[in-house]
């Protein structure tokens, strides 16, 4: 396991995913499941790391959904974590958590919006907001690395506390370009 | 080509599997499954699925890990579980002693008009599931095979497990259960001691 400072006092700006994490165990979030992605990587692996979450690696999004509904029934905060182009996925799950009033808090890093080189991304990417919005789940930006904790701690508040299903969208310009190749450009 | 269909009557299997319940928790998938747990008998630990396709193990799971000093039931049909048939390699994932999944197969989906399903074209779920990763898997035939099922979901350390009953495919009377997704949560989690906020 990488070494991965978690411990210092203020969270650079380049350290989002520490600011994220420590904003979720402020929440007592109990159950992290994901389906990877680079952006995510630091928040995953500290969430592997730390033993007082459960962390589960997902074959598609739409489970973490349902997973989130289990875990709230046996009193457990949850997080999905996930990119952009799984959000599609989930729309029909999403019905679960609003027929029932499920909290849910979903953190989606961007892609096909930012300095995107792959167009199969873009049109999953362009859609990612109204997916959500169609099923009634609020969208919340964080934009900028500095406002992770405030964003993180809002999301959250919102999800469990007013029994509301909220998505963070992480801009992809906080993840920075993708390296495809090792030639400078 | 169809595979052949069990026998097993599933109003009569679900019964037996929930007699004597004691702390068993309980999550039922959509349609047939959700109607067979409510004609059971209604409990407060009884988490009735009425939507969410495909979500009723992943439901479980999350629970399962939230609760692992309970035993934890998914009763589900199988073109429900078919169509959530990753989570069984998430499931496995994380070997959680205390979930059992029961999958009533009549080989067909029963709410649309009983066509054929991929189980009853020769697919078989404790097959998948064992390579999935869930090493504990059986297929039920007869009561016996129900009674012995039930006997061992009290052992939180003997899951994931997974069972396929090979119930027969007629058609059966309607029990509904209540639809009332948020009363179903509250409900659910107050048995479990948990303030309503």
């Amino acid at each position: 396991m990488d070494q991965i400072a978690v411990h210092q006092d203020s969270a650079t700006s380049t350290d989002w995913p520490v600011a994220i994490y420590r904003t979720l165990k402020s929440f007592g979030v109990a159950q992290v499941s994901y389906v990877p992605d680079a952006g995510h990587s630091k928040l995953i692996k500290l969430s592997h790391a730390d033993a007082d979450i459960k962390t589960t690696v997902l074959t598609t999004e739409e489970e973490g959904v349902a997973m989130a509904a289990g875990a709230w029934l046996g009193g457990d905060r949850a997080v999905l974590l996930m990119q952009s182009s799984g959000v599609g996925n989930c729309v029909n799950m999403l019905s679960l958590m609003a027929s029932c009033r499920f909290p849910l808090l979903t953190l989606v890093t961007m892609r096909g919006e930012w300095a995107e080189f792959n167009p199969w991304q873009i049109p999953m990417g362009r859609a990612t907001p109204q997916a959500f919005e169609i099923m009634g789940t609020s969208v919340l930006r964080l934009k900028n690395p500095d406002d992770a904790e405030e964003v993180i701690s809002a999301a959250a508040s919102l999800a469990y506390d007013g029994d509301q299903q909220v998505a963070v969208l992480i801009s992809q310009r906080m993840i920075g370009r993708k390296k495809w190749t090792r030639e400078t450009h | 080509m169809s595979a052949p269909t069990g026998t097993l009557d599933r109003r009569a299997a679900v019964k037996a599997l929930l007699a004597e319940r004691g702390d068993l928790l309980v999550i039922s998938g959509l349609g047939s499954s959700s109607y067979d747990v409510f004609d059971a008998g209604e409990h407060p630990g009884n988490f009735y699925l009425w939507g969410a396709m495909g979500g009723a193990a992943m439901v479980g799971l999350g629970l399962a890990l939230a609760q692992p000093k309970r035993p934890v039931l998914v009763v589900t049909g199988d073109g429900e579980q078919l169509m959530g048939i990753g989570s069984l390699l998430t499931i496995a994932t994380k070997q959680p002693g205390n979930l059992s999944i029961a999958v009533l197969d009549n080989g067909h989906f029963g709410e649309t008009g009983m066509q054929l399903s991929h189980s009853g074209l020769g697919a078989r779920l404790e097959v998948i599931a064992s390579g999935a990763g869930i090493h504990n898997v059986s297929e039920i035939v007869d009561m016996a095979g129900i009674e012995s099922f039930r006997a061992s979901l009290r052992d939180l350390n003997g899951g994931p497990r997974l069972a396929r009953i090979r119930i027969a495919a007629g058609e059966v009377e309607r029990a509904l259960p209540p639809r009332d997704g948020t009363y179903l949560k509250n409900r659910f989690r107050g048995h479990l001691g948990f303030r309503v906020s």
